[in-house]
């Protein structure tokens, strides 16, 4: 019965964890345009340095 | 940090936060926002990016290829959104400024909410079950109070926090209606959470075996998925109707009474008007042709291809596009009340009716919940009493009871046939886009179709390739790639590489074109136009569309058309008859080309020249006599009639609004695809009865027997799991009996 005292934590933060990049990725507009990102991945672009 | 951006145009931003950023940072930026209605290609968002933030002063441009919005952060009084037009016209796309200010929207936030508050509730739900089936496999084997209630005191402290976070727009919903003294559907859910919240966290301070705080976390899991896919459908919609709003031609060319033109911005129209249109423009206003004949491509109204011959005195339409010369319109309405207007207006009041729908599915789901309860309630009180055996018994018996009737069953009834059916639509290429859509499908009795761009493709088909020289047919081809006309247009992509030294090249609208090759008149267009001796004109029996080609002193040329129907139409609708449906065709096209395809296809009943509010009051009238409509359409011109039938399925050829509107879309050139969606519905109907009857018949039997006391709270949860399992596997079938089928008509 001692695992349960790590088991149910570990749990319940990699599911914190799930949320939280949930949340970062809902407060940076990831869920904006959904359509746009299937096709932005064919862009070929050079990013100047 | 402004300077480093705008040092910098060709550095395109990462998202739609830096376009606002990059303005932040500076107050020298502002931004603009443009719809771009004609970005539909993967490359055009890195065109239509790159090129516009080339231009001087702009330091971004970002596309949501999503709502087709384009906005870009400029310096100050830098380059014009004129410039920006013609940067962006130079390359095909047609754009047009709005005002998102102007725009009833939808609130952005309040979307994002409603998604967070899903995301905290599947969090809580997943947890909490976890730690629940650890409890219940707990009460089998050996697992001790002080573990149990240790888990209920965990639930607990996920479960009440994520409730009263997660429930608030049920909760906001149902204390407004019960302030004005009604009842919606949220007041029985907002019960049933708090209820079961209230009790279970009662019983985890009384150290009591079971807790239901999942029960309450799955409920609002659940319902809020359901809330939050009707909203994006809504705001998709919304979001179409303001993009079209915005690309009405914004300006209008007026001739003042002395004969000077001036810009006139279209709000201020008044009627009585006169405005310009110049060739290949859109006619901003309703009104009537002033003077001469006009070539009016009228596809966004009536949905026909051919373009329409006008005569002075005529009515033209606001939306419909120019295709001959320069013509001079009376402005008869004003903005508000142009047709475009009018199809908005339509398609936004029937989509008011259809929530209904909506609201019925939610109140069954919702009247189960007080009812279990009320159940419960009764036999507590009741055991409590009329038996000796105490309260602690009473409360136990309750507890059954609510197991038992957590309506797992009755909740899977509907929703699990809904997810098979949808996935194997999807798989076949049919896009399920409203959640009730197959329940109405399935009822449906009355199939109405549009015709052009659903019975037939948009594109007429060139007859007669093979007959013609080939010397002719190129040069024609050349000729044909200078006109926007539909024939014309076939023509030359019959031909595409056909280019030819042509000068004093002209086009007469309704006649022809007309050019010169190496010192000879070449012409192609209508009989006349080409001098086309009568007999040769009237010979053979062709009634489909038709094209001329004279070439000097050469014998003419016949370009045969014909409308293209898609390749199973015939079938499709021989299937449908035979399924007992009654067909109709409703088109806006012109009577002898509707008499011909219901001929050709098979369908008795047919109506022409149908206007798209002709269209809606068609169906309504087949409702009012107790029909039940699926309507097939692709135009605008059947946004509204597609909104106001029972059920609407459209091609994925179709306009973005009918797209929209529609409960259905299907891919590819096979009308197929609607008797395979019309055969699935019709199962998952009888699916669902099935598996309430299998839901029924179960709580007939275990809720007397726990109301007497004959059930513990854990036989009580193998009961209700097992129940769920059994709807569980007999909607399976819907997927292996339709798999036996496909091989039977496959031998």
């Amino acid at each position: 019965m001692t695992g349960l005292a790590y088991l149910i934590p570990a749990a319940l933060v990699l599911g914190l964890f799930g949320l939280l990049a949930f949340c970062w990725a809902l407060r940076s507009g990831q869920f904006d345009d959904l359509d746009g990102a299937a096709h932005r991945i064919f862009e070929d672009k050079d990013e100047p340095l | 940090m402004a300077d480093v951006v705008l040092q910098r145009p060709d550095l395109a931003p990462l998202d739609e936060a830096s376009v606002r950023e990059a303005k932040a940072q500076s107050e020298h930026l502002e931004t603009l926002y443009l719809v771009v209605a004609n970005a539909s290609c993967p490359s055009c968002i890195e065109k239509i990016e790159a090129s516009v933030a080339a231009l001087p002063g702009v330091s971004a441009a970002r596309l949501n290829y999503s709502t087709r919005r384009l906005s870009v952060a400029r310096k100050l009084n830098s380059c014009s959104l004129e410039d920006i037009q013609a940067c962006l016209d130079a390359q095909g796309y047609r754009a047009a400024p709005f005002d998102p200010a102007r725009q009833v929207q939808l609130d952005e936030r309040e979307a994002k909410d409603l998604l967070w508050r899903l995301a905290i509730a599947g969090f809580a739900a997943a947890n909490v079950m976890l730690l629940s089936v650890s409890v219940w496999s707990g009460l089998a084997s050996d697992m001790g109070t002080a573990t149990r209630s240790l888990f209920h005191w965990l639930s607990a402290l996920i479960a009440v926090p994520a409730v009263l976070y997660a429930g608030v727009p049920f909760f906001r919903s149902a204390v407004a209606a019960v302030k004005k003294r009604q009842l919606n559907m949220d007041v029985p859910i907002a019960l049933a959470v708090t209820l079961s919240c209230g009790i279970s966290f009662y019983r985890t301070i009384a150290g009591e075996a079971l807790i239901y705080f999942d029960a309450a976390l799955m409920l609002l899991f659940f319902l809020l998925i359901g809330r939050y896919l009707d909203r994006q459908m809504r705001r998709r919609a919304t979001t179409t109707a303001q993009n079209l709003l915005a690309l009405r031609a914004s300006s209008a060319v007026v001739v003042e009474t002395d004969g000077q033109r001036r810009n006139c911005p279209i709000q201020e129209l008044k009627p009585g008007m006169k405005v310009v249109v110049a060739s290949g423009e859109c006619i901003p206003v309703d009104g009537d042709l002033a003077a001469g004949f006009a070539e009016v491509d009228m596809s966004l109204i009536t949905g026909e291809s051919a373009p329409q011959i006008t005569k002075a005195g005529d009515e033209v339409f606001a939306g419909t596009l120019n295709l001959g010369g320069p013509i001079e319109v009376l402005v008869r309405a004003s903005d508000e009340d142009t047709l475009l207007g009018e199809i908005i207006r339509l398609m936004e009041l029937a989509e008011q009716r259809r929530g209904r729908y909506v609201v019925m599915a939610d109140r069954l789901a919702g009247y189960y919940a007080p009812l279990v309860h009320i159940l419960a309630l009764a036999t507590l009180i009741g055991w409590w009493a009329l038996s000796q055996s105490g309260f602690e018994a009473a409360l136990m018996n309750a507890v059954a009871v609510l197991i038992i009737t957590c309506p797992c069953a009755l909740g899977l009834a509907v929703p699990i046939v809904q997810v098979i059916a949808v996935g194997r639509l999807l798989r076949r290429g049919i896009l399920t886009k409203s959640g009730d859509g197959l329940e109405r499908l399935a009822k449906v009795d009355t199939v109405v179709f549009d015709k052009t761009g659903t019975l037939s493709l948009s594109r007429p088909r060139l007859l007669n390739a093979e007959e013609i020289d080939p010397a002719s047919f190129t040069l024609a081809a050349a000729l044909a790639g200078h006109s926007r006309h539909p024939l014309s247009r076939v023509l030359a992509e019959a031909r595409p590489s056909s280019t030819k030294e042509l000068s004093n090249l002209q086009e007469v609208p309704g006649a022809g074109l007309t050019a010169n090759y190496l010192g000879e008149d070449i012409r192609l267009g209508h009989p006349t136009w080409c001098a086309v001796p009568r007999p040769l004109r009237d010979a053979g029996d062709h009634a489909g569309p038709e094209l001329w080609f004279r070439w000097g002193q050469r014998d003419p040329v016949r370009f045969l058309f014909e409308e293209d129907f898609r390749a199973d139409a015939i079938e499709v609708i021989e299937a449908l008859k035979s399924m007992g449906l009654q067909v109709e065709l409703l088109s806006g096209d012109r009577e002898s080309a509707v008499r011909r395809a219901a001929n050709r296809l098979g369908i008795d009943s047919w109506r022409a020249g149908q206007r798209p509010n002709e269209k809606v009051s068609f169906i309504a009238s087949l409702r009012n006599r107790r029909h039940r409509v699926l309507m097939v359409g692709d135009g605008l011109n059947d946004a509204a009639a597609l909104t106001e039938a029972n059920a609407s399925i459209s091609p994925a050829s179709a306009i973005d609004v009918s797209q929209t509107m529609a409960d259905f879309v299907f891919q590819g050139d096979n009308l197929s695809p609607i008797l395979e969606t019309l055969r699935t519905a019709r199962r998952a109907q009888s699916l669902v009865v099935q598996n309430f009857v299998l839901a029924f018949l179960y709580n007939a039997i275990a809720v007397p027997l726990a109301i007497c006391g004959l059930v513990t709270p854990l036989i009580a949860a193998i009961a209700m799991s097992s129940s769920s399992l059994l709807v569980s596997l007999n909607s399976l079938r819907l997927n292996r009996r339709r798999r036996e089928k496909a091989v039977y008509a496959w031998r």
